[in-house]
């Protein structure tokens, strides 16, 4: 599937550790449980709505392992879209979090009640503020990547994701445009998970060109499809990747093609499908067939995740909602204005 | 003495130089040209971005998240309206987040009619800019407050928006409004900052020693006090109201004018103050009338101040037509000028409760 243009540093061919294999599995069996926790309580009326990324997981937890996590332009800034649960998770975001955003509670880290699931932001680890126009994160990603290409030495650099049919706005035309100006030629990882759908609109209504990482060549950026529901294959390129654009300061376009296994969202009603690949049940049973795992091991894996979200979802639910009053709270950071008027 | 042009350029100068201002970008607004205005000549950190305003505005949102203070400029506030939502997020970064991040950003841009720029460079921005919340606002009418106004907006933690009337760019200072450090002869300051025409490669600016001037954000300045009414402008009919007020004093008719300058926060209780003793507002700008900031201040003063009006409070504005015709006489009948302030100001006076 790779359309590489010229070699870039190939990454290695060995395996990935039988431990790094298992942590995978773990986080991917995390992420899935609690989309699956997350869909459940939109259905008992825990929330408004829904979005993640069920079928994302083979891309996400790698991307979230690899990632430096921390706050400035020293560290990697993150400007996600609404489908990577995972890759926070396995950044080491802790789930009831995640339950908090969907009930909207006043305990809710990211946004306090504010925003819709999935919609995560964390000064902290560099977690830009997701929001819900489609590709404005490919337009922002320029501005950190420029602080992060002065730093002399630093290793800093910007990832951005979304999916296929954004890549129709003009956001994402920007971001290959300022990444690869040869008067300064940025660090980013353009990342796009490829489910092959808009909301409902299939991809060959979408746009022609065949991959869409072919959309690098005019630029010159180092460009790469691949299998997104494979971890192993994830992992590896993400780490070539990653390690192209943090040394050498310069862009690279990645495409993963993966699935969608519940719809689009709460709003398409959020229903198993049954005729696309399911990355994790491909892993386990690879794992099984190289007996890294049983299938004991799993179950109880899956049963101790699954109590967790239940028990997890049970104190949520008794946890407060915001005050009315709080709107005004944070419209500015040094005074609030709006507040102060007679 | 400083035009506002000039004026922009040292305190951007003093943005960078004492300020940690690291970017200053946007189209041709690095060497050699320094902008279309000529705004941003021979500044160090002045860098010329794509065409492409929706990745001005993605950029400068981008700095400010990883903590750059920047200007970027929109060449001209016409072509602002396809980023709107991206102007949108950055002034939602801080409430989105709940408090956890804020996104220090300057959009400079040059705004309303005056230099015949005919439908594509005269429009306004002003009722737009007060539609979007989370930013300061800031929209000088005189080289001095722009000065000190654009000061304010760089060392500020939030999005600003400074608004530049482009038919004031070109007009000097008025003697005793000067920048503290300046040179008072015109020709020595030009031949300190303005880059000269041509080659320029090897040219450098020399820049006079200005001081730290932070007009703050939500203090309007009252330009000339008067008894009988109040008017309320800023921008470029600002000192069209000033000069008619002028005018009319000779009619013993004695307008208090200010300016408000800021137009988020703004300087409500000047307004309420100065109506309180007049009883008669009019409140003067160029953008369209329907949904026009005037009309928020009108609504305010109807809600607030209702039992001390003498008469029916004004909002003087732009037509609601959908660009400044270029033709002189398309331009006069689109946005307020000298007459129609006048007469505005004239017959609010003269309602007889
Ligand atoms: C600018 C904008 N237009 C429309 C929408 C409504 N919308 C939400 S998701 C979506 C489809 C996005 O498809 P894609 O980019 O492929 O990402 P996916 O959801 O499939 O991961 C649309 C049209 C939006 N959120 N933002």
């Amino acid at each position: 599937m790779s359309t590489s243009l010229r070699p870039v540093l190939s990454p290695p061919e060995t395996e990935l550790s039988p431990e790094l294999l298992r942590k995978l599995h773990e986080l991917m069996v995390k992420g899935r449980l609690l989309e699956e926790r997350l869909m459940q309580m939109y259905r008992q009326g825990d929330g408004y709505f829904w979005i993640g990324g069920p079928g994302e997981e083979a891309f996400n937890v790698p991307l979230g392992l690899l990632i430096e996590k921390g706050r400035g332009p020293q560290y990697d800034y993150c400007h996600f879209h609404y489908r990577q649960s995972a890759t926070l998770l396995a950044m080491g975001a802790d789930p009831i979090d995640s339950l908090r955003m969907m009930k909207n509670t006043a305990t809710d880290p990211y946004t306090g009640g504010r925003n819709f699931s999935g919609h995560y932001s964390i000064r902290e680890w560099n977690v830009v503020p997701i929001s819900s126009p489609i590709e404005v994160q490919y337009a922002m990603a320029p501005g950190t990547a420029i602080a992060q290409k002065r730093i002399a030495g630093g290793r800093g650099i910007t990832i951005v994701t979304g999916g296929d049919a954004g890549t129709a706005e003009g956001d994402f035309a920007s971001c290959l445009i300022w990444s690869s100006r040869p008067a300064n030629p940025l660090p980013v990882l353009i990342l796009v998970t490829n489910n092959k759908w808009g909301i409902s609109t299939h991809w060959q209504g979408q746009h022609g060109e065949k991959r869409i990482s072919d959309r690098g060549k005019a630029f010159g950026i180092e460009s790469k499809t691949i299998d997104g529901n494979d971890p192993e294959i994830c992992y590896r390129e993400l780490r070539g990747a990653m390690e192209y654009v943090r040394s050498e300061r310069r862009p690279f376009l990645m495409e993963a093609i993966v699935s969608r296994l519940y719809g689009h969202s709460s709003a398409s009603g959020a229903n198993r499908v049954n005729d696309e690949a399911d990355c994790l049940q491909g892993f386990e049973h690879r794992l099984e067939e190289r007996g890294l795992l049983t299938r004991a091991q799993i179950e109880e894996l899956r049963a101790r995740f699954a109590a967790e979200l239940q028990e997890a979802h049970r104190k949520v639910r008794q946890e407060p909602m915001p005050e009315g009053r709080t709107i005004f709270d944070h419209v500015f950071s040094d005074r609030d204005l709006v507040r102060e008027r007679p | 003495m400083s035009n506002m042009v000039q004026a922009i350029r040292m305190a951007l100068h003093v943005a960078e130089e004492r300020h940690g201002v690291t970017d200053i970008f946007g189209e041709d607004v690095g060497p050699p040209l320094g902008g279309a205005f000529t705004a941003t000549q021979g500044l160090k950190t002045a860098w010329n971005s794509p065409l492409d305003e929706r990745g001005i505005v993605g950029a400068s949102i981008g700095l400010g998240l990883a903590g750059c203070r920047n200007v970027a400029e929109i060449q001209f506030c016409d072509y602002a309206f396809n980023a709107i939502d991206l102007l949108k997020l950055g002034g939602m970064i801080h409430w989105s987040s709940n408090g956890d991040w804020n996104c220090p950003m300057t959009i400079m841009t040059p705004v309303g009619s005056g230099i015949r720029g005919s439908i594509y460079h005269s429009h306004s921005f002003d009722a737009t800019a007060t539609h979007i919340p989370g930013y300061k606002i800031a929209i000088p009418s005189t080289p001095k407050d722009a000065y000190g106004l654009l000061l304010s907006c760089v060392v500020d933690p939030n999005p600003c928006f400074f608004l530049v009337p482009k038919a004031l760019m070109r007009v000097r200072a008025q003697p005793g409004e000067e920048i503290p450090g300046e040179p008072g002869d015109d020709k020595a300051l030009s031949k300190l900052i303005d880059a000269p025409l041509g080659e320029r490669s090897q040219w450098k600016p020399q820049w006079p020693d200005t001081p730290d001037l932070f007009i703050p954000f939500g203090e309007a300045r009252t330009v000339r006090p008067g008894r009988d009414l109040t008017v309320v402008s800023y921008g470029r009919t600002l000192p069209l109201c000033a000069r008619a007020a002028e005018e009319l004093s000779r009619e013993e008719i004695e307008a208090e004018v200010i300016d408000l300058r800021s137009l988020h926060p703004y300087d409500w209780e000047r307004i309420a103050e100065s109506v309180r003793r007049t009883g008669r507002a009019l409140f003067v700008n160029e953008d369209t009338e329907i949904t026009n900031f005037g009309e928020h201040l009108l609504r305010r003063t109807v809600e607030e101040l209702f039992y001390e009006l003498i008469a029916p409070p004004r909002l003087l504005a732009g037509a609601h037509v959908p660009g400044i015709g270029l033709a002189d006489s398309l331009e006069m009948a689109s946005v307020p000028q000298l007459p129609s302030i006048t007469e505005a100001i004239r017959s609010l006076a003269r309602i007889e409760p």
